[in-house]
């Protein structure tokens, strides 16, 4: 996939099976919560229930978020490394029901026993009822082998689809 | 997400692989880099490091530390899911950060099974769906058999073909009469059911109730906003009519003794949970569900088909009726928390552990005792001896609620089997009447 982001952080979220969204509170205070990312090759799409929708009025109140992969367990990729991105996310929820049902695609190709939940919805039916996080990426910061202790590359990603050169790069 | 000691999340986050430090940079985004870490629960310190400087917090930032081991199984879901987050202010030292916690949050499913988790979710789901003018939806078809808890129908339906294969042994069998009193019986099970429903939600122990499961808990169509609480009176009323029509039918045309048999049986259903009497909240519940679903139910369908008395439906209907009994009893199990917060002091709620699981094996054992005996003294055909083959179930159900008592996810499995055994039981009392039947 040759998308927004660049290449070497894509193939991390085209693999990714958890990552985690940090929002901003209402405070200022930064709040992480473990989801699975997907990736289009232009957002990054995360879902959630209504059962767990305080992050989506976070995003609502703020919508500067990050999302990071930084867990070798949930990257099975060789040679491991970690990327965040930072963006503007937005909420869609014209249809709770099955709007998000769009992304099943994408979905069922990390998690393909998806499906058989979806069809057991009946079981947990607000859980089923979700919103979708779409998340426009302006920046990218990528720790090649997941070492942290030597400085990111950084991709300023606006200047990328803008054919600029990405800082850092 | 429940609230923790610092000290407690600190202690936890010894079993975490790595940290992922969050902070707000200038500009407004959260950064996020993952780090390896060390803790001093003690201190309420976690250090995390080496960083480099780019991907450090300036000193004195607030910053949230998350540990997640949300494991992926690859294709198949997630398992060992437990993730905490704490919150404190970052100091610069060294290659590392520091930070000492000041308030932590987490959840590990190991302690609260994700379908507690989501159903102590279920408000903030329902106020954040208000909120947009939208609702929980399912089809109308699923709607239904939630709303309904059609499965349970079975402990309708064996009572009902076990009074109906008497009469046939009597050799007064009739495929319409015993259908139409089937239909009957099934309205009034599916009337108690939405009105139990109902009870249960008006007296708020439903809504108490954290731990629901497919067997247990209620039906939760009005906690879940699929249902209003007046469309499910409606609903409970119908299906009362329906079943009082056909009663009535039934009575005019074959005998009106089963117009007694037929009060009797929507007077159980309704005493049932509905107030002043409410036994099921005074450790009645398993006797009236016994009367009602055992010789009530055989003894309305033989007269149905036979239009005469017998005291053979009775007895035959004696396992059944305490079997009935036991599923409501087990599923009672993973409720007695919520029962017990509203006032519902079912046995299980009365009892301790252990006493609920002897009386359980003991009234099991009786039910078994009874099969065997009716066939041994020619109350039942001898054929009626094969239903004891379940019998090993109720060891398993036994296995299954010393280990699990408090478990009620882990228990569902065992709820299963002891419904299985129900079913299963009079089933094979059924079928030991058609093969007396036909042998002779």
């Amino acid at each position: 996939m040759s998308g927004v982001l660049p290449p070497e952080v894509e193939k991390l979220f085209d693999v990714a099976l958890v990552g985690e969204l940090t929002v901003v509170s209402s405070a200022g205070r930064p709040i992480a919560y473990p989801l699975i990312p997907l990736y289009d090759g232009r957002y990054l799409y995360l879902t959630s229930a209504a059962l767990f929708s305080k992050k989506l009025r976070h995003i609502k109140a703020n919508p500067k978020v990050c999302f990071s992969l930084t867990d070798p367990v949930a990257i099975p990729v060789e040679p491991f490394a970690r990327a965040t991105v930072q963006g503007d996310a937005e909420i869609l929820e014209d249809d709770p029901h099955s709007g998000w049902e769009e992304l099943l695609p994408l979905w069922r190709k990390k998690e393909p026993i998806i499906d058989s939940f979806v069809k057991k919805r009946f079981g947990i039916p607000l859980f089923f009822e979700r919103s979708i996080i779409r998340i426009d990426p302006k920046r990218a910061l990528y720790w090649p082998d997941g070492r942290v202790d030597v400085a990111p590359q950084v991709f300023e990603l606006s200047a990328l689809r803008a054919g600029g050169a990405g800082v850092g790069r | 997400m429940s609230s923790l000691t610092t000290v407690e999340a600190l202690r936890r986050s010894e079993s975490y692989s790595h940290a992922v430090l969050s902070w707000v940079v200038p500009g407004g985004y959260p950064n996020s880099v993952g780090a390896p870490f060390r803790s001093d629960s003690a201190a309420s310190t976690v250090v995390i490091g080496p960083l480099a400087d780019e991907s450090k917090p300036p000193n004195g930032s607030e910053v949230c530390v998350t540990f997640s081991h949300i494991r992926p199984q690859r294709g198949v879901g997630y398992d060992e899911r437990r993730y905490m987050n704490l919150w404190g202010t970052a100091e610069r030292d060294g290659e590392n950060i520091r930070l000492t916690a000041t308030r932590a949050t987490g959840w590990d499913e190991a302690e609260v099974p994700f379908f507690e988790y989501a159903e102590r979710n279920v408000p903030q789901a329902r106020s954040y769906l208000a909120s947009l003018g939208a609702n929980v939806r399912l089809s109308r078809f699923w709607t239904f058999f939630l709303a309904t808890r059609l499965p349970f129908l079975t402990a309708t339906i064996a009572p009902v073909a076990l009074g109906g294969a008497v009469a046939a042994r009597d050799g007064a069998f009739h495929w319409g009469w015993f259908l139409l009193t089937l239909v009957g019986a099934c309205a009034v099970h599916l009337g108690l059911n939405i009105a139990n429903d109902v009870f249960d939600d008006a007296n708020g122990a439903d809504e108490a109730n954290v731990t629901p499961t497919m067997f247990s808990g209620g039906s939760r169509v009005i906690q879940y906003g699929l249902v209003s609480r007046a469309a499910m009176i409606r609903a409970s009323v119908a299906f009362y009519a329906v079943a009082a029509i056909i009663g009535l039918v039934l009575a005019a045309t074959r005998t009106w003794d089963l117009l007694w048999v037929g009060i009797a049986g929507v007077v159980l259903s309704l005493v049932y949970s509905a107030p002043p009497f409410r036994l099921v909240h005074r450790g009645l519940g398993e006797p009236v569900t016994a009367l009602g679903f055992g010789p009530v139910m055989a003894v309305g369908t033989y007269l149905a088909v036979a239009r005469t008395w017998s005291w053979e439906p009775v007895l035959a209907s004696i396992p059944v009726a305490i079997l009935v009994a036991l599923i409501l009893y087990v599923n009672q199990v993973p409720d007695r928390v919520g029962d017990a917060a509203v006032g519902k002091r079912t046995l299980i709620v009365r009892w301790p552990k252990g006493r609920v699981i002897a009386t359980y094996t003991a009234l099991a054992t009786i039910a078994f005792a009874v099969v065997v005996l009716n066939a041994l003294t020619d109350v039942t055909p001898i054929w009626t001896l094969i239903a004891v083959l379940p019998a090993p179930l109720v060891l398993k159900v036994r296995r299954g609620l010393r280990a699990h008592y408090d478990q009620p996810y882990a228990l569902m499995s065992y709820m299963q089997d002891n419904i299985v055994l129900h079913l299963a039981t009079g089933t094979l009392l059924v079928v030991g009447y058609v093969v007396a039947n036909l042998v002779g």
